[in-house]
């Protein structure tokens, strides 16, 4: 079961063949190096073979200390592997799961022979609760070191010791933070928190925790205890049970209002980290293990965990079928129209180093958008997501210019002007009689078919669709738009270009609406009917964001534009008939010229400085019950709305917009916040079952025929009584 | 230079500036390093250029920063080109961007490279105020000082007086004579009239005001949207006066001399903020790219004399010399740049170009010549048009060969005269 390589002393151990072990001078050094992986997980025969290192460790009388390493450039530990995950049937397998973790990391950390944790790259998950059960913790001065516990973004909490080890080392409001959000932690700020013990170049990582292992061996140096020095804030909040039961009161209360109480983990958490406080770190492990068990098997985790392995497969798709031919590195880029959209994928590009040619038809407009630009990018700075250096050379990548100078050398150009053929026309006409031959042009229009911009185009098979979300850089969403004729080179271009940019890439065929905004545009109209029925706008909005979407729709509405949302409506009604005809609310919001959040006047209010305030009562007066308004019961609000999104969602497959159940999941989830916990439209269907969305909607048709008429695919899957998703296994 | 022996030629391929703004204008918020970094990230990407074919960059300041004395590999640390390229400030007062063209064409020349960006940047709006010398002694005594108390022992040797900070002045390091004062000698020894001199400046603000009208000169300038606010546009250069008349020039009081003297601020040029940038290529290299190159550069030379005696009559010195490098006579120009300090100093240049005295001075027999008036400056001057120290040699080289290809001209002088009385001259070619 050991293999000695007898040249350099280096033992690789066990089943995972992840851990190799060398001596040095009385020093152990593991080194983990997950075969065939890109990073390193925790798996069932990785904590196998680590159980066995132990014994080793213990037994051997000339090894005084251990360093633990990964073999990775970028990651430590990555976390558990998440596929073992899906084998879990029981809440009691969970636990059990949770308690094996545990009794593991509690025998690392009582080991006779110290381990000290030497951390380059990405620490996350049960890698953290490693390195936090090992004696010294020395983290790297390097941008991907990162520390983290994520598992509430999964719909867990974390499992091996994390809710009880991370507040006795950083204290239990850096810890609730870590653990409820989830979010990286750099290893500057770690060092800060009493996370990290030692910030070191890469270079020394190595011998600096050979060298303190040595150190606390001998007992020269002792283990790390965290973080030293209290504040007077530490000192009321966290070292008293008075202070604690303010801290955790905030922690439940936030909690609850950012989740409007859809998410079981981040609750559960606070329990687990509160029973550490009240019943001791024995007790507050086996809660600990106790609620991961039952997180472990709540929907929510699971529809989480679907989003996961859907995301981690969009990362291998090329974006075209069979064999892809390489993509075009973009190193310049066109972006045509400086209004928010146009700024904010300068923006993000330039954040990945890309030469931005930023173009308008004047000055004054440029200016606006590099101000636009300056402000996505000094937002970083404030939040020091960048330094100044980074900041400065980021902006000096957007050139802005009122002609198409500098457009010979860009490989690729997106179209981000007005939503209005006529000048797509005209600026695709334009941009090409300047771009090389062989450059790309992506329109980023959010309805205007694809093939109808292209007719304008030489080169028709370079042309398709990029549709970016709003604000560009903080939405995760990126559809791609092909059509019959678009050249592979030219979509697997733009889907490299996509990932670069950090989207969550999907692939759609062309058609009115697309795919996102065909079923939102689904979706907004119903909520339009629900007013022309009575329905209050607030009712309307509540009722979705209990449902879990971000914003209800009717803000929504106001951000997007009633205008742009009425012309959407339009396009789509022309292409789909009756069912997507305008609700009268709408039509006459449109007549009475309001647009939203841009024109200062829509269905909410809004104060001199942006600011969103409530209902802007006088809206009622152009809708047609007035300011008669009638109780509509919110789950009759959330049926008819969101099956309206699920059914057009299914048609969308049916018609071959979409490639497959998963593209759409993503797409609803990450570009239109169709409540993560859900899965998606399809994993909606798959847990409601067809036959059930079946029944509902013809429940709705029958007062509403024809527009809630079940989609045929729908039908036949509930003849074939077939599932989206398989029930077993990886789902994708 | 045309060759040098071993067949090679540079080019002149591209070359733009940003406006020139009076200091304390619309690029008071900005340095001479992100004025300098603006324009070279246009003249990258408006050329389309090849960041990595790049293999030095060579830029010119006068008054340079104290946090980044070599503003060139500052320049050159822009995000649009790789690390890699070496780059070099160099200084030789105002013609510190010819300086910057020369050096970058003759390591082109030697095959030391094949692309080359040259410039210069300057923002006066920005320039250090120094500390003096009594308080920058006991700031240094005290960080050396072993205690607490010595420390502020050698801080309360501090005096009032010490506090005034010194504000650098545009004087003569050897003579402490400032520039006015030389070109108000100038004026005098070269008997200059302030009518001649009012006339001249009148004439450059005319000629640049309309060729901003007519967009001649918008062909080398880029617009500059300025950071952090975004909500100004410069498009044009601010100092030109299309109003102004000859009654006014006329109003003006002497600066440099109040009781005899003749130099005004209106006949001078202005405290200018601004840079511009050129990008030079071996003709191969540019062929190669598929560059078509504006110009070729025939010869250049610079020259000197006792800043003592005439501090601007370097040009009288340098342009014999690089006529007779380019094979070439005045008659053979087609069109003449010179740049403009003060009127009574191109005035006196262009004396000393007519004169045997002058001529036998730099080592030639005959006087280089009476410049054509129709083919002088013809789209105005720096007194116009702006003077950033360090930029101008660029600009009046774009300045140069774009209208000189404009009217089909076949060479071009320029001429740039320099404090510590220096003097440039360069001729370049057409490339057709």
């Amino acid at each position: 079961m050991t293999v000695t390589t007898p040249a350099r002393g280096v033992e690789v151990a066990g089943k995972s063949g992840a851990m190799s072990l060398e001596v040095e001078d009385g020093v152990a050094i593991i080194t983990m190096d997950l075969p065939n992986e890109p990073v390193n997980k925790l798996n069932q025969a990785v904590k196998d073979d680590f159980i066995d290192l132990m014994r080793r460790l213990d037994g051997d009388a000339s090894i005084q200390a251990a360093v633990l390493i990964s073999g990775k450039p970028d990651t430590f530990i990555a976390g558990a592997d998440i596929e073992e995950f899906l084998e879990v049937k029981t809440a009691e397998d969970a636990e059990r799961l949770s308690l094996d973790g545990q009794s593991l990391l509690d025998r690392l950390e009582q080991l006779r022979t110290p381990v000290v944790a030497a951390i380059h790259g990405a620490c996350l998950g049960g890698g953290l609760e490693t390195a936090m059960a090992c004696a010294w913790r020395i983290g790297t001065d390097y941008p991907k070191t990162v520390l983290a516990l994520p598992e509430v973004m999964l719909g867990l909490i974390p499992g091996a010791g994390g809710t009880q080890r991370l507040p006795a080392l950083v204290g239990l409001r850096n810890a609730l933070d870590m653990i409820l959000t989830g979010r990286n932690v750099r290893a500057k700020k770690a060092l800060q928190m009493g996370l990290l013990d030692e910030l070191v170049h890469p270079s020394i990582l190595r011998d600096t925790a050979v060298k303190r292992a040595r150190e606390i061996g001998r007992g020269e140096k002792k283990r790390s205890v965290g973080r030293r020095e209290l504040t007077m804030a530490d000192l009321a909040l966290e070292k008293n049970p008075a202070g604690r039961a303010i801290v955790f009161r905030q922690a439940r209360e936030k909690v609850r209002k950012q989740t409007q109480g859809n998410y079981p983990a981040p609750p559960a958490a606070i329990d687990a980290v509160a029973a550490g406080y009240s019943l001791g770190r024995e007790g507050g492990l086996s809660e600990e293990a106790r609620l991961f068990g039952q997180m472990a098997v709540t929907a929510e985790s699971r529809e989480l965990i679907f989003l996961f392995f859907a995301t981690s497969s969009l990362k291998k798709d090329t974006g075209v079928t069979g064999p892809a031919p390489s993509p075009r590195e973009v190193r310049r880029m066109g972006v045509l129209g400086t209004g928010f959209m146009g700024a904010g994928i300068a923006a993000v590009s330039a954040m990945q180093g890309i030469a931005v040619r930023f173009k308008d038809v004047d000055h004054d407009r440029v200016a606006k958008g590099l101000k636009s630009v300056y402000d996505v990018l000094s937002d970083r700075l404030r939040k020091r997501q960048i330094t100044r250096t980074q900041f400065d050379d980021q902006m000096a990548l957007v050139g802005g210019t009122v002609d198409y100078s500098g457009f010979r050398g860009v490989d690729l150009t997106i179209e981000a002007v007005f939503e209005d053929l006529a000048l797509k026309h005209r600026v695709l006409k334009e941009a090409e009689a300047e771009m090389p031959v062989r450059a790309v042009y992506a329109s980023n229009t959010s309805s205007i078919p694809i093939s109808r911009i292209a007719e304008a185009s030489k080169r028709p098979e370079r042309v398709l669709g990029m549709h970016f979300f709003s604000p560009v850089h903080k939405m995760p969403l990126l559809e791609i738009i092909v059509t019959p004729i678009t050249a592979p080179e030219v979509t697997v271009t733009a889907v490299a270009l996509g990932k670069r940019l950090g989207k969550h890439v999907i692939v759609v065929n062309d058609a009115p609406g697309f795919y996102t905004t065909r079923i939102l545009a689904a979706y907004m109209n119903e909520a339009g009917r629900l007013l022309d029925e009575g329905a209050s706008i607030e009712a309307v909005d509540r009722a979705l964001l209990e449902f879990g979407f971000p914003v209800g729709p009717i803000t929504l509405l106001d951000e997007v534009g009633i205008d742009v949302g009425g012309k959407i409506a339009g396009v789509l009604a022309d292409a789909f008939g009756e069912r997507f005809a305008s609700s009268e609310s709408m039509q006459r919001v449109i007549a009475a010229g309001r647009t939203g959040r841009k024109g200062g006047k829509g269905f909410f209010l809004y104060g001199k400085d942006g600011k969103k305030g409530g209902v802007d009562q006088s809206i009622y007066e152009f809708l047609p019950t007035g300011t008669a308004r009638a109780d509509v019961h919110p789950e009759e609000i959330q049926d008819r709305t969101v099956l309206a999104m699920v059914n057009e969602a299914v048609r969308c497959l049916e018609e071959g917009v979409l490639r497959s159940p998963r593209d759409g999941d993503v797409g609803a989830v990450f570009g239109l916040g169709f409540p993560p916990f859900r899965g998606g439209p399809f994993r909606y269907v798959d847990v409601h079952s067809p036959e059930m969305v079946i029944r509902r909607l013809e429940a709705l048709n029958s007062r509403f025929a024809p527009r809630f008429v079940p989609a045929a695919l729908l039908v036949e899957m509930a003849e074939r009584r077939r599932r989206f998703y398989p029930l077993e296994g990886r789902p994708v | 230079m045309a060759t040098m022996g071993n067949g090679r030629r540079v080019a002149i391929v591209a070359g733009l500036r940003t406006p020139f703004a009076k200091s304390g204008t619309v690029f008071r918020s900005l340095t001479a390093q992100e004025l300098g970094k603006l324009v070279v990230a246009e003249l990258v990407q408006r050329t389309n250029l090849d960041p990595d074919a790049v293999e030095t960059l060579v830029f010119g300041t006068v008054v340079p920063s104290v946090l980044a004395p070599n503003i060139a590999r500052e320049v050159s640390l822009l995000s649009l080109l790789p690390k890699g390229i070496p780059a070099v400030t160099v200084s030789r007062a105002c013609a510190s961007a010819n300086q910057a063209i020369t050096d970058a064409a003759d390591q082109i020349l030697l095959g030391h490279a094949d692309v080359a960006i040259a410039g210069g940047a300057e923002s006066l709006s920005n320039v250090p105020i120094l500390h003096s010398r009594g308080f920058a002694d006991a700031v240094v005594a005290a960080s050396r000082a072993k205690s607490a108390p010595k420390r502020l022992g050698a801080l309360a040797r501090i005096r009032p007086r010490d506090l005034v900070p010194v504000t650098p002045a545009i004087a003569e390091p050897s003579t402490g004579e400032t520039m006015g004062q030389s070109a108000e000698k100038m004026a005098k020894i070269n008997h200059i009239a302030r009518e001649e001199q009012d006339q001249f400046a009148l004439r450059s603000h005319r000629l640049a005001a309309a060729g901003t009208q007519d967009g001649r000169l918008a062909a080398e300038i880029m617009a500059v949207y300025v950071p952090p606010k975004f909500d100004t546009v410069a498009t044009t250069d601010n100092g030109i006066r299309t109003d102004t008349t000859h009654e006014q020039m006329q109003a003006l009081k002497p600066v440099f001399d109040r009781r005899y003297g003749t130099v005004t601020a209106g006949n001078s040029s202005p405290l200018t903020d601004g840079a511009a940038a050129v990008l030079l290529m071996s003709e191969e290299a540019a062929r190669s790219a598929g560059y078509a190159p504006l110009a070729y550069i025939k010869s250049y030379a610079y020259a000197a004399l006792d800043p003592g005696e005439q501090l601007l009559m370097g040009p009288v010195l340098a342009t014999p010399v690089a006529l007779d490098r380019a094979g070439l006579t005045l008659k053979e120009i087609d069109l003449v740049e010179m740049h403009e300090a003060f009127a009574a100093q191109v005035l006196s240049n262009l004396q000393g170009f007519e004169s045997r005295e002058w001529a036998q001075r730099a080592g030639y027999l005959h006087p280089v010549g009476e410049v054509d008036r129709a083919r002088l400056n013809v789209m105005g001057g720096s007194i116009a048009i702006g003077h950033p120290f360090g930029a101008t040699g660029a600009r009046i080289t774009m300045t140069l060969i774009n209208e000189l290809r404009r009217r089909g001209g076949q060479f071009g002088l320029m001429t740039v005269c320099a404090a510590g009385g220096m003097g440039f001259a360069m001729v370049v070619e057409n490339a057709g």
